[in-house]
């Protein structure tokens, strides 16, 4: 709910979407904000086929011996919902909508460092996805996401071979995302735009550029690897040919365990916009918070064979493994306790965004925590390749990462459109997916520990309550993606208008018109505030006496 | 609705354990960060719409606090799981050893004796187990949720595995690691035995006391033949149903009548005259079968020929074709 009423606002007669038109005009746009809305269409398609085979997936499961699909559709099933949903929905989402959108507008820049590249990044991405899809088309795929040899660089009879090369050429679409937001960072900040003024979100972009351009050349170098094993039988994994399947498993984790940030760090910093915002306060421990990102991207490169306890590796590997697994932890709840202590002493609204803020502490806590039980080696002999696993990353890349990027989506969907969506519709959407998500994967963990290992078509017949559960979980959960889905769009042209700054939230982006201007600002802006600062604010016309006496700040800031 | 599975090995327990004392500690951090944000929530709502919250920028003594207390928490898991892995790792010296390969998607075991299983493994309560394991094709796991145990069985590696069961019964093992199509039924039973039945049961005489057809039924459940020659005809291997004295069309085109003989070779050279329309997957039996077991497994098929025919997926040659 605004509190403030919106008096006579209109859309501001010049904006990047009313700037030129035509289908040219888009497709050989420079604007980072228009390159943002067609990420936002391409990984909303993926998102669509990703959860489409997901439904079907929990349709099959809700009988024992499942029996919609053959074992093969089954397999492909799950395979293409992991690499659909991973690397062309979850790892571009909110790096390239709303990161694209926001970090010019964020740091009072006019565009990114390269905006042609930019460009270059999403006909990448959509290379990429072409490939995935070809190969979804032909064959499918039933290799698992985690590509695991030699099932799949000998034994697959699907398409695997431009599978692996979609992935591939999708990474340098990261790559040339993350070099792009690595370079405007450190280069566009307008005057006054000091490192620790910046927005958190704009800490967590940066951290999460450093995993795109450190991490995801290892995992193209892999997927090549094995797509040449399969094509020209060169030995690299194939123990029949000298290789050794273990390694691919130590290069494929070193990339897709910091991938696993790369999802989680951009929600991260979402979530630490939105909080300040409704809270109508400064974040509670602005450095700790801005350090944790840098901290989780650092250390998450030397937890990767946590994902290998059990492959026979050395013991002493995992014990290290593990202790630095539960290392990495640490960050990550510093973040949630800085979040929650946000909430002391402000003044909470129920607005969406927050809604889907508080929502993902509570799903990022279940997520973060149940790391633990995976972390440590003796329970997870028991856990490994258990529904338990599924469970545990579903709610940090679902209830954390999808939470964030829809509950973003809300919080800017005024700058980027220039309208309001319909609140009540907003908010039952908001509480129908956090039910509807806990009711499909919290079964899971039970499930898990009962010992039902993932990927199976058909199981025991013990096993079937939770998945019912499970399935109806889902049922809710897709109504909770298709309400925002189809109102968003509505608002769009029938929304109300919502000016320049609805809520009022600090940021520079609300300082510009609502769609932007193509050149973001009139002038450069100069910023002389701290960041969520909203006692220093008279521009917000927000009632700063309204603060009861001001308590002492200790140590921090 | 049980929570967790039986405990049927000495990992049971102290994996149990771990379960319980860290969920004790994350349901406290769960609770306590949940009501916080409930209690904020409702205490700190917004009273008048200009209304702003107090300008708190964060507490240094607060930062340490949760900075160390958790990350002493985790030692103590870290230190908990250590303990129960390392002993996982590290077999006793005393072993009753066992070899087991998987392929896809079978699990063959052989015991010390010589004697071998499919989809199965007995092994005798009280006595420290190890697998030796090695995979024919792709990386599969054989995972054991009662005795809390598993092992990623790895093409070009040996991997071993251990766990003293502690209590007799029959108990699902699956395959953990994806390995392709029939990932899901790669699976089987461990049978926990009495020492004196173990023994009896290595010198095949489990089933002396039974007739053969009784003692054929079960073999053909033990040895998983019911897991492909399903009645209905709808399995990977054609239903045995009324096959035996009947016509069989064989992948070649000939035909073959299902005489005894026939019934023999196709337990022990499975592949030697396969049925039109199906693979060539069962692995052959030679070696594992004693000539009882074999005699009563014929007699079970026999017993077969006065069950109803599927109308497709039947051994026996439909009636229109030569």
């Amino acid at each position: 709910m605004s509190s403030l009423p919106a008096a006579g606002n209109q859309l501001p007669r010049e904006h990047y979407l009313n700037a030129t038109y035509g289908l040219r005009s888009w497709l050989l746009t420079t604007d980072h904000k228009r390159i943002a809305l067609l990420y936002l269409i391409s990984v909303t398609f993926f998102f669509a086929i990703g959860g489409t085979f997901a439904g079907v997936i929990r349709i099959h499961l809700l009988t024992p011996n499942g029996y919609l699909v053959t074992p093969e559709t089954y397999n492909k099933l799950f395979t293409m919902h992991g690499v659909a949903m991973i690397f062309f929905f979850l790892i571009p989402s909110i790096p390239a909508v709303l990161g694209n959108f926001l970090i010019p507008l964020m740091i009072g820049a006019k565009d990114l460092a390269f905006p042609k590249i930019n460009l270059l990044s999403w006909y990448i991405y959509l290379v990429g996805g072409g490939f995935v899809l070809y190969s979804f088309a032909t064959g499918g795929l039933d290799t698992g996401w985690t590509f695991y040899t030699p099932l799949s660089s000998v034994y697959s009879n699907s398409a695997v071979t431009p599978a692996v090369l979609g992935v591939f050429i999708n990474g340098f679409s990261s790559i040339l995302t993350g070099l792009n937001f690595i370079v405007t960072i450190h280069t566009m900040r307008a005057p006054g735009m000091t490192w620790f003024r910046l927005p958190l979100f704009v800490w967590a972009h940066y951290a999460t550029s450093i995993i795109f351009i450190l991490g995801t050349p290892v995992i193209a170098i892999t997927l090549l690897l094995a797509g040449l094993e399969r094509m020209l039988h060169l030995g690299f994994f194939n123990p029949a040919l000298g290789g050794d399947p273990i390694l691919f498993q130590h290069l494929f984790w070193f990339y897709s365990h910091p991938a696993v940030y790369i999802m989680i760090l951009p929600a991260m910093g979402v979530i630490s916009e939105i909080i300040p915002t409704f809270a109508r306060k400064p974040i509670f421990g602005y450095t700790f918070i801005a350090g944790s990102s840098i901290a989780i991207a650092v250390i998450g490169f030397f937890v990767w064979a946590h994902h290998m306890f059990l492959t026979g590796e050395s013991a002493y590997a995992a014990l290290t493994f593990s202790l630095l697994s539960y290392l990495v932890a640490i960050p990550s709840a510093v973040k949630v306790f800085n979040w929650t202590s946000t909430l002391y002493k402000g003044s909470i609204s129920y607005d969406t965004p927050m809604l889907y803020a508080l929502g993902f502490i509570g799903l990022f806590l279940v997520g973060g925590l149940t790391g633990l039980f995976l972390a440590c080696l003796g329970l997870d002999i028991h856990l490994h390749d258990t529904y338990f696993v599924i469970a545990h990353f579903h709610y940090i890349m679902v209830g954390g990462a999808v939470m964030g990027y829809v509950g973003g989506i809300h919080y800017w969907w005024p700058k980027i459109t220039g309208r309001l969506y319909p609140e009540a519709l907003a908010r039952v959407a908001a509480v129908t997916l956090f039910v509807g998500f806990n009711l499909t994967f919290f079964p899971q963990f039970i499930l898990g520990y009962l010992g039902m290992p993932r990927r199976y078509h058909s199981y025991p017949p013990e096993f079937q309550v939770f998945n019912v559960m499970s399935t109806a979980g889902a049922s809710i959960l897709a109504i909770g993606y298709l309400l925002p889905m189809i109102y968003l769009t509505w608002s769009m042209r029938y929304g109300k208008v919502a000016g320049r700054n609805p809520w009022p939230a600090t940021g520079l982006e609300w300082q510009t018109d609502s769609p932007p201007l193509t050149e973001n600002f009139d002038v450069t802006p100069e910023v002389t505030w701290e960041a969520y600062d909203f006692v220093n604010r008279p521009d917000l016309g927000l009632d700063v006496k309204s603060a009861p006496s001001l308590a002492p700040a200790h140590g921090d800031d | 609705m049980p929570l967790y599975p039986e405990q049927a090995s000495n990992f049971a327990p102290s994996v149990d354990a771990l379960m319980v004392y860290i969920t004790a500690v994350c349901l406290f951090f769960a609770v306590a960060v949940t009501a916080a944000v409930i209690f904020f929530f409702f205490k700190y709502r917004r009273k008048t719409a200009g209304e702003i919250g107090v300008p708190i920028h964060g507490d240094m003594r607060l930062e340490v606090v949760w900075l160390v207390v958790p990350m002493l928490l985790a030692l103590t898991m870290f230190a908990g799981g250590a303990v129960v892995y390392v002993d996982f790792r590290r077999p006793p010296m005393d072993t009753l050893d066992i070899y087991v390969i998987g392929k896809q998607w079978m699990w063959k075991s052989q015991q010390p004796t010589g004697l071998k299983e499919i989809n199965e493994l007995h092994v005798p309560v009280g006595r420290n187990v190890k697998l030796i394991m090695a995979s024919e094709d792709v990386i599969h796991d054989f995972s054991v949720p009662d005795f809390r145990v598993k092992m990623d069985v790895v093409p070009g590696h040996y991997n071993t595995l251990w766990f003293r069961p502690t209590k007799p019964g029959k108990y699902h093992f699956f395959c953990s690691q994806y390995c392709g199509t029939n990932h899901a039924v790669m699976g089987g039973w461990v049978t926990v035995m009495e020492p004196a039945d173990y023994e009896a049961w290595l010198s095949g005489s489990s089933s002396a006391d039974a007739s053969p057809v009784d003692a054929g039924q079960k073999l053909f459940a033990e040895k998983a033949c019911n897991t492909c020659h399903l009645p209905d005809g709808k399995g990977r291997a054609p239903s045995l149903n009324g096959v035996y004295q009947g016509k069989v069309l064989l992948a070649d085109g000939s035909t073959v009548t299902a005489d005894d003989a026939y019934i023999r070779e196709s337990i022990l050279a499975p592949n030697a005259k396969v049925v039109a329309g199906y693979q060539p997957v069962m692995p052959t039996f030679q070696g594992q079968l004693t000539e009882e077991q074999i005699l009563a497994l014929t007699a079970y098929v026999k017993s077969l020929q006065s069950q109803p025919v599927p109308a497709t997926g039947a051994g026996i040659a439909p009636a229109g074709k030569k």
